[in-house]
């Protein structure tokens, strides 16, 4: 490919509530195909920037390319380019496995036949045949959140946003969630991940530390642990965070 | 000119009948599986026809009188005897007192009290007049004004055979050189249910199908899924099509549902054709859908929906001209109209069940709905946001 290597291009994004600056001046590329982990505590500017980069938000300025496109003026384009999943549940709960994936497939414009071949081949993957006539709201969360992130990449996109994924379930299910992640990049798809759990930090290629809606630190994990001269991120996490 | 055509394309590649047919699926699938929703859908139906057209009417039923009578004479027993005669007034009590009959005023066990004072029938004979009194509890004007009303033709038609009786006169007929003939049109029994049917019909559609819009988009924002399709390329138009139609379906289906009913139980009859009712209909559902969904665009939870929801169709229902004719409202109140979907549906309902109104009878009501739905669906398209 003639393009370059960064998939996502931010050039001083500013984001404004009132006069909160949730985000203050964003400046950072992810490369294609890589792991990108976006970590900071809880208020510390994630969500918005993860909602500006998938077209939810206006940012208030700044520069913000996905995919190859403008997020302000090519907003449709580069909806067909991104996956989505959002710390707040996103399926409908009154409805089956099959039927969830069915629509969001349909509406990515899909066609029925397409639709079938590919629910039965993740059904399998997940091995989840045998809940797939159940519906979302009986299920338990690890399991959702495994169905939620299926669906997200369902259509193919180029990156998928993932903000907080692993909210709220055990370790072991975690741990089944970042093996998913990694099959997904292997697949050649960039993932784009918040999160503030430090351990998490381990396994991304990139990440970017936030902090009070400044990004602190950019870089490999195991760089960023030479320069704070810590043992683990979330020592690196706590001196930048201080 | 070219760039038009563009923007038509592009308005046509928008609108993608495979992903509508998604949304639409998924929709049907939601309403069916919620099991409040089928009782919903049959259960108002029958019990809003069949309780309120009995319950909502205007016709007067044994209305109490209370009788002071102080003359005690033929010509008084034979006046209150009409009173009690009649099919609508009972006789509360009967006394000398008008102080007891104030009472029973106050405590609500008579509705009016005829006063025949001393010396009527003396009167009559002399002097050629007499005077009798009605006192009536007006705090129900409309009671008060029929009661009115009702008793003066008794009196009157009273009149006409006393001066027969007295003066024993054999050419009745000079007397009432102008004869009065009425003949009811549309409805010729006065029945009621017959006017109050397709009016309480009215109100079922638009509130079923208004309700059920506006609650659906704000069910979503609540739930959070509203975010996942705000992040798929699917277009507002297809969106909002895909919104509207199932809640069309339904409400058109209840509209079908509501005329057997009024057919069955209560012989409505229907003069006119069904075809343009359900046209009209059509029409009239792009506003109220459209006034449902503008009211989820604007709202972020289900209680604010239904207070604001709850609000307007109050004053819509009541100023519709369900009960009282639109015409004998004030100025302002008949111009605050044109935005109530209610009143237009109303009076085309009628026209068409009762009287057998045709396309052209209706346009006006038509085109002025058509013009409502398009600028509600266009409000509401432009005010959901994908982006906030």
């Amino acid at each position: 490919m003639i393009e370059n290597d960064n998939i996502i291009e931010v050039k001083g994004l500013v984001k404004k509530f009132g006069n909160f600056i949730a985000n203050d001046n964003l400046t950072f590329d992810v490369r294609r195909g890589e792991i990108f982990g976006f970590l900071g505590a809880n208020g510390a500017g994630k969500t918005t920037a993860i909602r500006i980069l998938s077209g939810l938000l206006y940012p208030t300025s700044g520069d913000v390319k996905v995919a190859g496109f403008n997020v302000y003026k090519e907003r449709e384009k580069v909806k067909k380019n991104i996956g989505y999943m959002s710390q707040k549940f996103s399926l409908y709960e009154d409805l089956t496995v099959r039927e969830n994936i069915r629509f969001y497939g349909g509406i990515y414009g899909m066609s029925k036949k397409y639709i079938k071949e590919k629910t039965e081949l993740l059904l399998e993957r997940l091995k989840m045949q045998e809940i797939q006539n159940t519906l979302i709201k009986s299920l338990p969360l690890g399991w959702k959140q495994k169905i939620a992130f299926s669906v997200a990449i369902f259509h193919n996109p180029k990156i998928v946003f993932l903000d907080e994924p692993t909210g709220g379930v055990d370790p072991i299910t975690r741990r089944d969630f970042w093996e998913m992640i990694y099959e997904t990049s292997h697949s050649g798809i960039t993932v784009f991940v918040t999160t503030h759990y430090m351990d998490e930090a381990e396994y991304c290629d990139r990440v970017s530390i936030m902090d009070q809606g400044r990004i602190e630190a950019l870089g490999k994990p195991g760089e960023l642990k030479e320069k704070y001269a810590s043992q683990n991120m979330n020592e690196v996490f706590i001196k930048i965070a201080r | 000119m070219n760039k038009l055509t563009v923007r038509l394309n592009l308005f046509v590649k928008l609108i993608r009948m495979r992903k509508i047919k998604f949304i639409l699926q998924k929709e049907f699938i939601q309403i069916f599986r919620n099991r409040t929703m089928l009782p919903l859908i049959f259960g108002i139906p029958i019990i809003q026809l069949v309780i309120l057209v009995h319950a909502a009417t205007l016709e007067m039923k044994s209305i109490e009188v209370f009788v002071v009578d102080k003359d005690l004479s033929s010509l008084s027993h034979k006046i209150v005897n009409k009173f009690d005669g009649t099919p609508f007034y009972e006789i509360a009590g009967v006394s000398f007192s008008l102080d007891e009959a104030y009472e029973a005023i106050e405590k609500d066990e008579a509705d009016f009290i005829l006063h025949i004072p001393y010396g009527f029938e003396r009167d009559l004979i002399r002097e050629n007049k007499s005077e009798a009194q009605l006192f009536i509890n007006g705090i129900n004007a409309m009671t008060a004004g029929l009661i009115n009303v009702y008793s003066i033709s008794i009196i009157s038609e009273f009149n006409k055979n006393i001066i027969v009786d007295l003066t024993k006169m054999p050419q009745v007929k000079n007397m009432n050189p102008i004869n009065i003939s009425e003949s009811y049109w549309y409805n010729p029994e006065l029945n009621y249910k017959i006017y109050m049917l397709p009016g309480i019909l009215v109100i079922l559609v638009t509130i079923i199908s208004m309700f059920l819009a506006a609650m659906n988009i704000v069910r979503e924002k609540e739930i959070g899924t509203i975010e996942q399709l705000n992040v798929t390329p699917i277009s507002k138009v297809e969106f909002i099509i895909g919104k509207l139609v199932p809640f069309m379906i339904i409400a058109l289906f209840e509209l079908a549902f509501g005329l057997l009913i009024g057919k069955v139980f209560f012989h409505v009859p229907i003069v006119g054709s069904l075809w343009l009712l359900f046209g009209f209909t059509f029409v009239y559902l792009l506003a109220v859908l459209g006034i449902g969904l503008f009211i989820s665009t604007i709202s972020s939870t289900q209680q604010q929906v239904m207070f604001i929801a709850f609000f307007f169709m109050l004053v819509f229902i009541l100023m519709s001209g369900i009960f009282t004719p639109t015409e004998s409202m004030p100025m302002w109140a008949q111009r605050v109209n044109i935005i109530n979907p209610f009143y237009y549906f109303m009076r085309v309902i009628r026209m068409i069940l009762l009287k057998g109104s045709g396309l052209w009878d209706i346009s006006k009501e038509l085109i002025s709905l058509l013009i409502y739905g398009i600028i509600m669906l266009s409000l509401s398209v432009w005010k959901y946001r994908k982006v906030a």
